[in-house]
Formats: C-alpha cells, structure tokens, sequence
C-alpha cells in the first residue's frame, strides 16, 4: 500500500505548515500529481479520507488531484513526446537516449485554510 | 477560508528530518548507510561477510522489516549490534522511523551503521532516511535487466553491489551489460561485483566503504 505511506507524510507537512502559519483548520489541499509518479489516486483519495478523520486540523481537508502529464526529452532529435503513448523509445526517431522531462511529481499545489 | 499557495513536496516534513539525522550523524561521526534491495538479494549475508571481514570497524545493522527478528538474531550472532525495527506494514523506512532506531544504539559504539531497508525496488527509494549514503543491491538470479524496470532505485544510489557472483553459470545475468545499464542512469554510481559467499570482489567493496568512512569522519572534524 504504496499510497498510505504518502498520505503519511502529506498529513506531517500539512500539519507541520498549519503549525507554523497558526491554521487551525484546512478546509482543502490541492496536489499536483505525476501521471508517472506511481500514485493511484483512486486509492490515494481512499487513503486521505480515512487517515484526515484522525488529524484534528485536517479531519474536514477535502482532497483536490491535477494530473500533471508525463513528457519524455529525445537527446537525438532535440524535441519531447508524450511518455505514456510512446514510453522509452522516441516515436521520432526510434533512439532510446531520452529522459522523463515531468510527470513524476507529487507536489503540494496550495492550501485552503482558517486562522 | 484563504487560500496558501505552497508549491511544497509532499514530504518536505521528510526531507527536513532526515537533513537533521544527517547533521547528527555527522557530528557523532558515524557513517549511516542506507541498503536497499529486493526480498532475497542477500542483504543480510552481505552484512554477515562484511562484519567477519572487518571486526575492528564497529558496525551496527538497523534492521528494517514488516514483522520478523531473522535478520537481527543473525547479526547479532556474529557480534555486532542490531536494533530491530518494525515497519507495521509500511513499505520503506523514513527519516522519523530511522532516527528512531539510531537512538537505540548503545552511543559511541559503532562508526559504520547500515539501515537494511525493507525489501523492495520503489517506495525506499522515494523516502531520504538520512543516510549518508544509499546502496543498492541486485542479485544475478534477478537478472541484468532491472535497471531499465526500477530506474529510480538506481538514479538514487551511490553505489550498486552485484550479489551472488557465484551464481552466474546458472543464469543469463550479463555482469557487463548491467553495469553498462546502471551507468546510463546514473554515471556517478561505483559498482562492486561480488560473491559473500566466495569472496570473490569483497575487498573492493569494503576499500570502498572503509574510504567512505574516513571521508565522513574527516568531515566530521574527528
């Protein structure tokens, strides 16, 4: 259960931000999520509305997810293509030198809060 | 309500605490090394050699594992310290989990502790313990191709030990093609084939950490 350890971690920085900005309730968290990075956010969202009840700042935080698109680089030809139609190979020019340019991530985008 | 733009990674709270076990370690001058590896690569007969090979260093284990004492009770038959840690179903250590578990070292002990992560490829490789240094291993019955199957393990790691060298007339495992693989990924990564069971490579890999240990404490001011 991949997803439970970063729902985890999500809530202790959550908490940690609401400490240090004074927040005593979060209203919602928004995140950008990888479409690579591994996250399934059907299980994700299951994870975050069991692990919220326990946390009193964030037991009302609803969960927003924004995919963030996966793009590859080609060191051969210069250009970038969608990573989950073509994977490894660049459909361009069939070198596989290429790189995951985004679309590994799992960022806190923003916060909806009350002092 | 307002609204807090953070552009934070979800595991700052992580990061940060692992930069602080990392300082700690620093100043103790112990080298903390993070093993990561799938279930039954040969983590804890690497350990094993490795604690024979070298009985003057002061090696501990921190021994991460969802349920059992195995791996400790085997460590300690040989001497050196181990600490059990239990994960509770959690699938990698984070920096909390391994501050925690150096605490319960006996304080001025050891000067090389590794942290034997849970089996497994992904999620130890998301997650900063606070090592000093993270190590992977690969074994040859799990084949040459896996650095193009769990890339990150490999972007994340300071050194990658081939195990089970002595298994490769049974296997397909092509020593040179996986190094080739793992370099691609991460051109930094030092690679060690070795056999625990032979000895086969050993000495290289434990120059290595040996050299490891002296840069760490150098820096340390010791």
């Amino acid at each position: 259960m991949h997803e439970m350890g970063i729902v985890i971690h999500l809530a202790k920085t959550l908490e940690e931000t609401a400490r240090e900005e004074g927040l005593t309730k979060i209203g919602s968290v928004t995140l950008d999520v990888g479409e690579v990075s591994g996250i399934v956010t059907d299980y994700f969202e299951d994870c975050w509305n069991y692990f919220r009840r326990k946390h009193p700042v964030l037991s009302e935080a609803e969960l927003h997810i924004g995919i963030i698109p996966a793009l590859t680089w080609c060191d051969s030809c210069r250009s970038t293509y969608e990573t989950v139609k073509y994977g490894r190979v660049c459909p361009n020019c069939g070198s596989g030198e290429t790189w995951l340019v985004q679309g590994n991530e799992c960022v806190i985008r923003q916060i909806e809060a009350e002092d | 309500m307002k609204v807090i733009e953070l552009h934070a990674s979800v595991t700052a709270g992580n990061d940060r605490e692992a930069a602080a076990l990392r300082e700690e370690m620093r100043r103790q001058g112990t080298l903390l090394i993070n093993l990561m590896s799938s279930p039954g690569a040969g983590k804890t007969t690497l350990l094993s050699r490795i604690i024979r090979d070298l009985p003057e260093t002061g090696i501990s284990v921190l021994e991460a594992d969802i349920a059992s004492t195995v791996d400790a009770g085997r460590i300690e038959a040989l001497g050196a310290e181990a600490v059990q840690v239990h994960t509770d179903g959690m699938c990698h250590m984070d920096a909390g989990m391994t501050a925690e578990a150096v605490r319960a070292l006996t304080p001025g002990r050891s000067r090389l502790a590794f942290l034997e992560n849970v089996g497994n490829l992904i999620c130890p490789a998301e997650y900063d313990t606070g090592a000093a240094l993270s190590v992977m291993i690969l074994s040859v019955p799990e084949g040459d191709d896996k650095p193009l199957k769990y890339p990150l393990i490999f972007q994340k790691s300071d050194a990658l030990v081939i195990t089970k060298l002595d298994a490769l007339p049974y296997f397909d495992f092509q020593v040179e093609k996986c190094i080739q693989r793992a370099k691609k990924l991460n051109p930094k990564i030092c690679i060690f084939p070795v056999s625990a069971k032979t000895g086969e490579g050993m000495a290289e890999l434990e120059r290595w950490l040996l050299e490891s240990l002296k840069d760490w404490q150098e820096q340390s001011g010791r």
